[in-house]
């Protein structure tokens, strides 16, 4: 489209002096730059039927001045917009109520650089992504194929009257699909990269419709307690709901987490961190504050250690943000943005026959004297966020093992769960010894998760009620 | 240059770069939201946003291109984009279509709409603003609650709309709403009251929404009954004789009836992600969904209802049209695509969160028609049972039919009188079995708007309404806890 002649970090610096200027010397000020080149494209029934661009860049400015904070946004980058936006902030921020926990500024502080973007993602065409797509559904054959293919590209800048000044990117390359027999079986595979090359369509849509006609002729089972393995696309739904209820400094502060530091709360093979620097899949080196981001323990072998923290919550809690900051973070919280649930050690894995997405989880299953191996879940919701007890559904692909072996494919069943004791002491049998980054509907985030062999998970509904 | 005229360059350029039909929506919103915790403000932001979005279609296939530009260069540019993107569509194409026409017949509307607002929300002082929130807040504080919060949301949305055939249409709608809510934290619980709901109450309306919404008269008791459920029984678990009220209804028929009826879901378009639907469309006219008091329409010219336009954003004039008739399956939410595919004639639930999303279907206002009935006959008329309302938590499963709703307050009912506070109420049921078991409803009808429906990839955020009353319902599984 337009070509763009000054740098994410020069917008932000104009719209910063704008506003000091305006707001005058005494005031907290800050901007943030965020421009995403999304691409996303979409099938169902075997075919392209919703194919979406666009390049949206938006300038977020935050004034603290005499007591009082206001912060804007606009996707309207052009001089008269900006001066307008911040002159309507600068007023905004005259008649605003008191706000006594401003946090301050970050101060010159560097961060660790940006992953090297990948070219092909950026310059990836309409037609390079339909072809990736015709491989897929090339691949289930027979089957129907549904999904999308995506990729992203943020350039992203942060600049304050407290001298910070940072500029970042990242790339990701996303493919999120099903396959779906006659007799509406399914299986679903999903990945998340940095790089382009890593996500091969034919790969997937084989992966995909093995597990779908593995599951052709589900019978309903009795619910109760199970135990159970998970594939890393449930357990990426886990480590979602734990990053948003458990690890969220808002909620901490407010007792409403689990969470008790220094404590032995999950079971000693747990190690979870949030990395969004070295992630597999995309991620950015600081937040909306300007803050750098570091690899995060938040739990190590077992036992609690951090919870995700913007300004405001880590000046609650009288420690330093550690990088968690994004739009809605003061009202909704802190999430880890890039959890991972490290992997066991083992060797490369390989795909395999039949319903289990490879000889990672494959090995977990042959484990299992009875139980269930769970690919997906669906709507989870919270019922009680200091337990993180959650209910939801199996999804794409749910077998019964026994002695080892996958025996027979169930129905969906509805859980009602708690999933920080799920991953408590003596509850993780064991854990994959490969992980794979799992995409995201919304922002630079991901879950890298490996498979998981857990002792028992509440089952409190069968497909029929 | 007008608004019209930066769509009218993009919809022509569409059509040159070889787009057999083009539509593009320049939209301008700003939003406003204010959060108060404890007493003090915790966040206020203004949103301002503005681009176009163009849709084109080659062959039968699709492409849709946006930008936050509306110089007439960049707009026709944003055209060619959509026209190539969707001959790269074509490459991978619908090989059992085979039907004539991509689209359903349409007038090519003219005209304007905008929403009823007697004040306009963004002309409401700040500091008033805040006002109400910290001041409620503080009362709850003061009256026992732990964690006390307010919001206010408010969008004023201005749209312009050109398609290829002849629409010309803007329109002007101004949502807002509010909510409270109180939270207490018990030994190893967090118990939550909220007014008016947990989300708040939103509608196509101005400010008079929010005065009339009057939190500060509920903030006290909320946090009263947020306390008082920490030391409440548990909901009993079993089957019993429910009776939900009005807000959770909303969610009911938000979540078992507006997504199932869906026309994108019922065709596959939705599978891998949001879902399919239960629905099969050779039954629609004939399956029963209900007991006979089920009466559901999908009416998006109700006054001030959340889900409420002139047009549609594809150019299909509001209508009202049964969705439930007698407890029977009349009807579907339908896009002027969708509708062709299905060989039915009606569309007009078509809906976009911003000009850079793609416009796809969406619940409308989809509500009950009123019953014969008050909650006070309803209660009692039931010797045993349990009241629950006020949504806490929902789930259901991808063809809308397995659900289970937490709701954040319950009370027993005994001997036709409301008893005994009950903590963690939780309902579970299989939708057509669960609305066949309703045999008594209320004639006091709300229309409650909920800002936050997720849908599409990329995601987007839908407005809604969902007219609502009391309703009774037998047989209903309980108490379900992990």
């Amino acid at each position: 489209m337009t070509v763009q002649t000054e740098t994410e970090l020069e917008l932000a610096s104009r719209v910063l002096e704008l506003a000091r200027v305006s707001a005058g010397p005494s005031a907290d000020v800050d901007v943030s730059v965020n421009r995403v080149a999304l691409a996303l494209t979409r099938f169902a029934n075997s075919y392209i039927h919703q194919n979406v661009a666009d390049t949206t860049t938006e300038v977020q400015l935050r004034i603290h001045s005499e007591g009082r904070t206001t912060s804007a946004s606009s996707t309207l980058v052009g001089t008269d917009a900006l001066r307008e936006m911040v002159e309507r902030t600068v007023a905004a921020a005259k008649v605003s109520p008191l706000d006594p926990g401003w946090p301050g500024l970050i101060g010159p502080t560097p961060v660790l650089p940006s992953h090297d973007v990948d070219q092909a993602i950026i310059e990836a065409s309409p037609v390079d992504r339909a072809s990736r797509v015709r491989d897929y559904i090339e691949a289930v054959e027979d089957l129907t194929a549904a999904g999308y293919f995506r990729t992203r590209y943020w350039t992203t800048a942060y600049a304050n009257s407290a001298g910070q000044a940072v500029s970042g990117s990242c790339t990701e390359a996303a493919l999120d699909a099903i396959a779906k027999t006659a007799s509406l079986s399914d299986g679903v595979t999903r990945q998340a990269s940095r790089r382009i090359a890593d996500i091969d369509g034919a790969v997937h849509g084989a992966r995909a419709a093995a597990k779908a006609r593995a599951w052709d002729g589900a019978v309903e089972i009795e619910p109760g307690t199970y135990e159970v393995v998970l594939e890393p696309t449930a357990v990426a739904d886990v480590l979602y709901c734990l990053g948003n209820y458990g690890f969220n400094g808002k909620l901490v502060n407010e007792h409403q987490s689990f969470l008790e530091f220094g404590s032995q709360q999950m079971d000693a093979s747990i190690t979870l961190v949030d990395d969004g620097v070295a992630a597999f899949a995309a991620g950015l080196p600081f937040d909306n504050e300007g803050t750098p981001r570091s690899r995060l323990i938040l739990v190590e072998n077992g036992v609690s250690r951090n919870a995700a923290y913007d300004r405001r919550a880590a000046a609650e809690a009288g420690i330093a943000s550690n990088g968690f900051a994004d739009n809605g973070s003061a009202v909704f919280g802190m999430s880890p943005n890039n959890i991972r649930l490290e992997p066991s050690t083992g060797p490369a894995p390989v795909d395999v026959e039949g319903p289990v997405s490879d000889s990672s989880v494959q090995s977990l299953v042959a484990q299992v004297e009875r139980g269930l191996l769970v690919t997906d879940h669906f709507y989870t919701r919270c019922l009680d966020p200091r337990r993180v007890v959650m209910t939801g559904l199996t999804r794409n692909g749910t077998w019964l093992i026994e002695n080892g072996e996958i025996v027979r494919p169930v129905k969906n069943m509805r859980f009602t769960q708690s999933y920080s004791e799920a991953f408590g002491p003596g509850n993780v049998l064991a854990i994959g010894d490969h992980a794979i980054a799992l995409p995201y509907n919304y922002g630079p985030n991901s879950a890298t998760a490996p498979g998981l062999r857990l002792a028992a998970w509440k089952f409190t509904g069968g497909a029929s009620g | 240059m007008t608004h019209f005229d930066a769509a009218d360059a993009a919809v022509e350029a569409a059509l040159a770069a070889g787009a057999t039909y083009a539509d593009a929506r320049v939209m301008h919103r700003r939003f406003e939201s204010m959060s108060a915790r404890n007493g003090d403000v915790e966040d206020l932001t203004q949103r301002e946003s503005a681009g176009i979005g163009v849709r084109a279609l080659v062959g039968e296939s699709w492409g849709f291109f946006a930008v936050p530009d509306l110089d007439d260069a960049v707009a026709r540019q944003a055209g060619v984009r959509a026209a190539e993107i969707a001959a790269a569509s074509a490459t991978v194409p619908n090989r059992r279509s085979g039907r004539e026409e991509a689209l359903i017949p349409s007038d090519p509307e003219v005209g304007s709409w905008a929403s009823e607002c007697l004040i306009d929300p963004l002309s409401v002082p700040l500091s008033d603003k805040g006002d109400l929130l910290t001041s409620a807040t503080a009362e709850m504080r003061k009256q026992g609650a732990d964690i006390a919060t307010g919001s206010y949301d408010i969008w004023d949305t201005r749209k312009w709309f050109v398609s290829s055939e002849g629409h010309r249409i803007d329109q002007h709608v101004r949502e807002c709403g509010v909510a409270i809510s109180s939270t207490v934290i018990g030994d190893g619980e967090t118990q939550v009251r909220s007014y008016p709901s947990r989300r708040g109450q939103f509608g196509t309306r101005g400010w008079e929404l929010v005065e009339e919404t009057d939190v500060a008269a509920h903030a006290a008791r909320i946090a009263d009954e947020a306390r008082a459920l920490t030391r409440a029984p548990q909901c009993p678990a079993g089957e019993t004789t429910v009776i939900i009220g009005g807000e959770q209804m909303a969610l009911q028929i938000h979540e078992s009836v507006g997504h199932a009826i869906e026309l994108d879901r019922i065709l596959g378009w939705e599978a891998a992600y949001a879902g399919t639907s239960w629905l099969d469309l050779s039954q629609l006219g004939s399956l029963k969904y209900g007991s006979e008091l089920m009466n559901i329409v999908i009416d998006p010219t109700y006054p001030g209802a959340l889900g409420s336009f002139g047009w549609d954003d594809e150019g299909t004039r509001a209508h009202k049209r049964d969705a439930v008739r007698n407890g029977i399956w009349k009807g579907v939410l339908a896009g002027r695509e969708s509708a062709a595919v299905a060989g039915l004639d009606y569309a007009g639930s078509v809906r976009a969160d911003g000009w850079s999303r793609l416009p796809m279907v969406r619940m409308t206002n989809v509500g009950l028609e009123p019953g014969p009935h008050t909650l006070e006959e309803m209660i009692a008329a039931t010797d045993d049972g349990i009241y629950m309302d006020m949504n806490r938590s929902w789930s259901i499963d991808d063809r809308r039919l397995n659900f289970q709703f937490g709701c954040e307050v319950a009370y027993e009912i005994k001997n036709g009188k409301l008893g005994r506070m009950l903590k963690n109420p939780t309902y579970t049921g299989i939708g057509p079995r669960f609305w066949a078991s309703m045999d008594m409803l209320s004639s006091e009808i709300v229309a409650w708007g909920t800002p936050n429906c997720g849908k599409g990839q990329p995601g987007q955020t839908g407005h809604t309404g969902h007219p609502a009353a009391p309703a009774r319902f037998t047989n209903v599984r309980v108490g379900v806890r992990g």
